[in-house]
């Protein structure tokens, strides 16, 4: 069972893939260019589509999924947390 | 078995200028707002016909107006259109529009309505509709090749799982038909924000190259010059928020998955602007769906593949709409506006190459003849790109 996606192991983000899951969950995810399978607990409710951190990230990091720059991290985020609009923003316009 | 389609065809009308259309409308198309009611009018008195009405045409001027007679020529040009009745409200632009259609060779008249009043006609195009369409009735579907097919590209409604699924689906079918000499499209062109250098690199040769960075950065430009903040909400949408896409640059990284991984980008396009020769073509366009596949239709482009993940539902009037999806949640919730289902990708339950498949399948038995769920649903956006103000 795949709870979460990630593009590549380098990223510092994956995809929930399923709905329904709840903080303190255990998750497995599929890194998908590597095709690796990782075990995580999720930190906060995280609903289908969105992004949970998989890796702790401070304010100034940069984000990277597909191995590339995505953002700008505008406040800390722990590992297995949801990695949203609310930590993470454009480094454009 | 994986589909081999080096000796795959398709069945398709073969117009008189040797391009092939995969529909068989008779439209009946407005030069300006003012000439819909008797467009409409037309097009309910003649089973068969449809009518494209529209909210612009009415003193335009300079590129704005280009770009306006750019998409209703290309629209009637298309070849999934077999003839075209045009009704303006004077016969001056009327005329225009008609002899760039009829450059095509296929059958076109134009009526101005100043003069003449709607009732008189809506009369006269009502009787020449009906000659085409009893015309057009008898036209047959012949097999074609690949290299026949013009097909286009654009996402909406996008959410991660788009990134993940149902745009590497895309770019799947692409890599597959690009080695068959189809004439294939991408564009969003602020869609491309951070992820602008990848798009670069894919380009043939410094002179495409610099013709795609020319039209990002003017795209760029506009934006910095109109914007009042770090557009979001806007780009990313509140739908692609909603779905859990965060920037415009995931946003874009996504949306690049379309064009594949080996097809080059061979060339550029300004809006409407239809290309010169088979490959893969960026058209410098508007990312809000409508607008793109209207510009894309204007191009000559005759099937479009549209991945959604939170449920765009568009269609267009002249070309049919695919849509493919992965997000588990949007194909059971709006299960009737999805024709290709890959949520399976995301469970490891199907392959990129099965996915990809998958599309290529629905596309051909659309091109064949299949109604999509957005043709079904009676989903016809038609909507111009334009560029400023009126005069």
């Amino acid at each position: 069972m795949i709870d979460f996606v990630v593009h590549d192991e380098g990223d510092s983000v994956g995809v929930v893939v399923v709905e329904g899951v709840k903080a303190g969950d255990k998750i497995s995810g599929w890194i998908m260019d590597q095709d690796k399978e990782v075990e995580f607990t999720a930190g906060s409710d995280i609903p289908i589509g969105h992004k949970l951190a998989i890796k702790p990230m401070k304010e100034g990091d940069t984000v990277i999924k597909y191995g590339v720059d995505i953002g700008k991290v505008v406040a800390d985020i722990d590992k297995g947390e949801h990695a949203h609009v609310q930590n993470i923003k454009t480094k454009r316009w | 078995m994986p589909l081999d389609l080096s000796n795959t065809t398709f069945l398709g009308y073969r117009r008189e200028n040797g391009r092939v259309g995969v529909r068989n409308h008779v439209i009946i198309l407005p030069v300006d707002d003012l000439a819909n009611a008797a467009c409409e009018a037309v097009a309910n008195n003649i089973n068969g016909t449809m009518a494209l009405p529209h909210p612009y045409g009415r003193l335009q001027f300079g590129e704005d107006l280009e770009l306006h007679f750019r998409t209703l020529i290309g629209t009637g040009a298309n070849p999934n259109v077999a003839a075209v009745v045009v009704i303006g409200i004077e016969n001056g632009w009327t005329q225009r529009v008609v002899d760039g259609i009829a450059a095509t060779g296929k059958p076109v008249t134009g009526f101005g309505i100043e003069q003449h009043g709607d009732h008189e006609t809506i009369l006269k195009a009502s009787q020449v509709a009906k000659e085409y369409v009893q015309w057009a009735s008898e036209l047959h579907r012949e097999e074609a090749q690949l290299s026949d097919l013009w097909v286009s590209t654009k996402c909406g409604e996008s959410d991660t799982t788009s990134g993940c699924g149902s745009n590497p689906t895309v770019g799947n079918a692409f890599d597959k038909m690009y080695p068959h000499g189809t004439t294939l499209l991408f564009g969003e062109t602020s869609e491309i924000t951070g992820g602008e250098h990848l798009v670069a690199e894919r380009c043939r040769n410094d002179e495409v190259r610099e013709r795609f960075m020319f039209m990002f950065n003017r795209y760029q430009d506009m934006i910095n010059r109109h914007k009042t903040s770090d557009l979001s909400e806007s780009q990313p949408t509140k739908g692609n928020i909603e779905g859990g896409l965060t920037t415009i640059e995931e946003k874009a990284l996504g949306n690049i998955q379309k064009i594949g991984k080996q097809c080059l980008v061979d060339g550029v396009l300004d809006k409407a602007e239809a290309p010169t020769g088979p490959g893969l073509w960026f058209m410098d366009s508007s990312s809000a769906a409508a607008e793109m596949v209207t510009l894309a239709a204007a191009a000559g482009y005759v099937v479009h593949l549209f991945p959604t993940g939170q449920g765009n539902i568009i269609g267009n009037p002249i070309i049919p709409v695919i849509k493919i999806c992965a997000n588990p949640r949007t194909v059971r919730t709006m299960s009737e506006h999805v024709d290709v289902d890959v949520s399976g990708l995301l469970r490891k339950e199907m392959t990129p190459d099965e996915a990809g498949d998958a599309l290529l399948d629905s596309m051909f038995r659309t091109a064949n003849g299949r109604l999509t769920s957005a043709e079904a649903l009676g989903h016809r956006e038609f909507v111009l790109t334009r560029l400023y103000e009126s005069a």
